[in-house]
């Protein structure tokens, strides 16, 4: 993210990361998760699941921020996401 | 178990069916009371509105007999036993719900105070003329119970047997009450709650990770929860395996269907009461049901002094129907002589099971009216030849 | 990241799902499992004991539901979802009923019951699911079909105007009417919550996409493709009179929540006027449940 200036609360504010766990064999390759993600982390990805669907895949894990939209979007309860121990500050 | 006493009305009473099989009811422990009105069988709900507020009981007029009916399902999932009353309209509006009973195993009791049909017919007459309809109803192939009783006594006494079957079976019960019974007035002896024998519902000792809805033992008969005791289970009236999960497949189609009906069929030695009175010799036996079994009792008594040998039963359950004792009779008798107040439907099966062994006769009624005596002894008579 | 290995965590709502009957029969971009997802959701945050929740759901495509949630659930009769729910929760008003169908489970042949459980106000919270369609018996119209939209029972174009759901039931005496889409999904959460915690006849009215029907008979893409359209065309608007609430075909959808109010439920009726009359002779039926507080989101 771009900031003019840094925050003031800068030091205080910790913006979460997450884990993306995707069960492959049970997505239907829909794409609400790849087109909802605000974060664009998500693509869908070029190998076939067991039914012959696109599952995604993580292409930028590390933008995750947990907000967990996929994994209410998702109608398979295929996609979900983990809260990893580390957390990142806030880049300037 | 005993009843409990709060809804026993204990004590000597000038009741009509009607308001005694309310009683029965209430005295069978029965808390949840779905209905709709309709002519001739309004009164059993008004009587159990008027006594429900005292012996927490809860009563729902539903918008229709097809809300009625499925409140029943809900509210025996929600661990109560529950009655509806209807007539014939009524009774086919509830048939969709009827079937959904009897696939999700459900115990209930459905009382059809039974008119002159068809369609709207003879409102406020007496007629006997749904009682195939109980048995095939709905549609697909399932077996239910029916009972029928003659006097406002026996509404009282078997609306009692009828939950008590429906729960020892987890089978709608169908009590086929008629107008004439309904909206006759006679004495009715309510007992002390410690002489009433109630069946309890069958809730399984099993714990949650165990217990599967539609497991069955020995009897057919799977044991049963109530809704938010904790098993978390699925009920469909889709074909369903013994977890409860629909399963579209012929062979599990073949074991749950075979189950519903068996399940009836082998216990029907326990759920079948006939009444008979001189049948050990009798040439021609004249077998009555409802209301028509008290006409048919005169004609009966007109007979054996004319010195024809005449047994007499009245059917209590007509359904499952009492095959075997018609079949073992079929064997030792000239005749039989049904009347019944429709065109021919009970006879139908006795005739089947007669199975040409002996002669069956017909004393048939358009509905409005009971029978003439006179009229049924002319076909034992003719019988009797 | 792959599901390949035991080191992996389950699903966090795998715990209130059948799991022996997962993945579900529906559709690919079908949005009822989004909906569900928001439900189970909702039902982490419900401040109740989740034994005591029960779901009644009817024939259709939403009427499956009740087959994959792991809480007391029966699937029954077309359109009688309602009036089984009412018997279960008179039977034990300890319960809290969901019915969760499809709009043609709940407003056609279910209509009847729809309205009077309203003027009732049964405490159930009933989630309609309204894909404009029969979608699992392949496609027919339903009374939310819009006008001119294709069905296979309306194979040029749907003549019948359709109902306006929140209308319909607001009118009728509902106590908490909402619309939401698919994509909505944490303000349909949230609208869940408030739902299953307000005594009364609550109404969620969610749009959700069906791909293989209503989007394949009237050549509007996916789910994804429906998705978007709700994205561009969905409009919140709390409050909204309800007589302006009427979809379109293809036309702007108006959500949000449009009905919170108080009323005293059937039961509450109940046992209010008959002590009033009867005196201490009445035996007063069921423990009706509390009215929990909405917890914060948090």
């Amino acid at each position: 993210m771009q900031f003019w200036r840094k925050p003031l609360d800068a030091d205080r504010i910790k913006v979460p990361r997450g884990e993306i766990h995707v069960v492959r064999d049970r997505c239907k390759g829909c794409g609400f998760c790849v087109e909802y993600c605000p974060r664009d982390v998500l693509e869908l990805s070029k190998e076939f699941n067991i039914k012959g669907y696109h599952p995604p895949e993580a292409v930028q894990p590390e933008a995750c921020v947990h907000c967990r939209l996929c994994e209410m979007l998702c109608p398979e309860f295929a996609i979900f996401v983990t809260l990893r121990e580390e957390v990142a500050t806030i880049e300037s | 178990m005993k009843a409990d006493p709060k809804g026993v009305l204990t004590g000597v009473h000038y009741l009509d069916g009607d308001h005694a099989c309310a009683e029965g009811a209430l005295a069978a422990g029965c808390r949840f009371f779905a209905g709709y009105p309709i002519t001739p069988s309004t009164e059993v709900a008004e009587r159990f509105v008027a006594r429900a507020p005292f012996v927490g009981g809860i009563f729902i007029q539903m918008e229709d007999e097809l809300g009625s009916m499925a409140a029943l399902c809900g509210a025996s999932w929600g661990g109560k036993k529950a009655m509806t009353v209807t007539s014939g309209p009524g009774f086919s509006l509830m048939m969709e719900n009827i079937g959904l009973a009897a696939m999700m195993e459900t115990p209930c009791v459905v009382v059809n105070v039974q008119r002159g049909g068809p369609s709207t017919g003879l409102p406020t007459m007496v007629g006997q003329q749904d009682m195939m309809q109980a048995r095939w109803g709905s549609h697909g192939d399932y077996e239910i119970i029916a009972l029928s009783p003659a006097s406002p006594q026996e509404a009282f006494d078997y609306t009692i047997k009828c939950f008590n079957l429906s729960e020892k079976y987890r089978v709608p019960v169908l009590f086929m009450m008629d107008e004439c019974v309904g909206h006759m007035t006679e004495k009715v002896v309510i007992p002390k709650a410690e002489e009433i024998e109630i069946y309890p519902r069958r809730l399984t000792k099993k714990p949650p990770e165990k217990y599967w809805p539609y497991e069955f033992g020995e009897d057919l008969v799977p044991d049963m929860i109530v809704a938010g005791d904790g098993y978390r289970i699925h009920s469909t009236g889709l074909t369903h395996d013994e977890r409860g999960y629909p399963v579209m497949s012929p062979v599990v189609q073949n074991k749950l269907v075979k189950r519903l009906c068996e399940k009836i069929k082998k216990n029907a030695d326990d759920i079948i009461e006939l009444e008979e009175d001189q049948t050990d010799d009798a040439e021609i036996i004249v077998m009555a049901y409802g209301i028509t079994s008290r006409v048919a009792l005169p004609a009966v008594f007109k007979a054996r002094k004319k010195g024809i040998k005449v047994g007499y039963i009245k059917m209590i359950t007509i359904w499952p129907f009492p095959e075997k004792r018609v079949r073992e009779l079929a064997k030792k008798v000239k005749a039989f002589v049904m009347p019944e107040i429709n065109l021919g439907q009970v006879v139908l099966e006795v005739e089947r099971c007669a199975a040409g062994q002996a002669k069956t006769y017909h004393v048939p009624h358009a509905g409005g009216w009971v029978h003439d005596p006179e009229d049924i002894y002319h076909v034992i008579e003719e019988a009797a030849k | 990241m792959n599901q390949a290995n035991a080191n992996v965590p389950e699903h966090p709502m795998e715990k209130l799902l059948r799991m022996e009957r997962i993945p579900h029969i529906w559709c690919p971009t079908c949005g009822i499992g989004t909906v569900l997802s928001c439900f189970i959701a909702a039902l982490e945050k419900f401040d109740y004991p989740l034994n005591k929740v029960a779901v009644v759901s009817g024939i259709g495509c939403t009427g499956r539901v009740a087959g994959y949630i792991k809480l007391d659930s029966f699937h029954s009769t077309h359109g009688r979802a309602i009036p089984f729910a009412t018997g279960l929760k008179l039977a034990n008003p300890e319960l809290k009923v969901v019915v969760f169908s499809g709009d043609g489970d709940l407003a056609a042949i279910g209509g009847n019951h729809l309205i009077h459980a309203a003027r009732r106000n049964m405490d159930l919270t009933v989630i309609c699911v309204n894909n404009f369609i029969y979608a699992m018996t392949g496609g027919q119209t339903a009374p939310t079909t819009p006008l001119t939209a294709n069905s296979s029972t309306a194979p040029y174009g749907n003549s019948e105007p359709p109902f306006n759901l929140p209308l319909l039931v607001g009118s009728c005496g509902a106590v908490y009417v909402a619309r939401w889409t698919a994509l909505h999904i944490r303000r349909l959460t949230k609208s869940i919550g408030e739902a299953l915690n307000k005594k009364g006849f609550s109404f969620i009215e969610v749009i959700a996409p069906c791909a293989t029907l209503y989007a394949r008979r009237n050549r509007l893409g996916t789910g994804l493709d429906l998705m978007k359209f709700y994205h561009d065309n969905s409009e919140i608007k709390h409050g909204a009179p309800l007589e302006e609430l009427d979809i379109g075909f293809q036309q702007k959808i108006i959500v949000g929540k449009f009905i919170d109010r108080e009323r005293p439920t059937f039961l509450d009726n109940w046992n209010n006027w008959l002590s009033q009359k009867l005196g201490d002779k009445f035996v007063p039926y069921g423990v009706a449940p509390q009215q929990v507080p909405l917890r914060k989101a948090g």
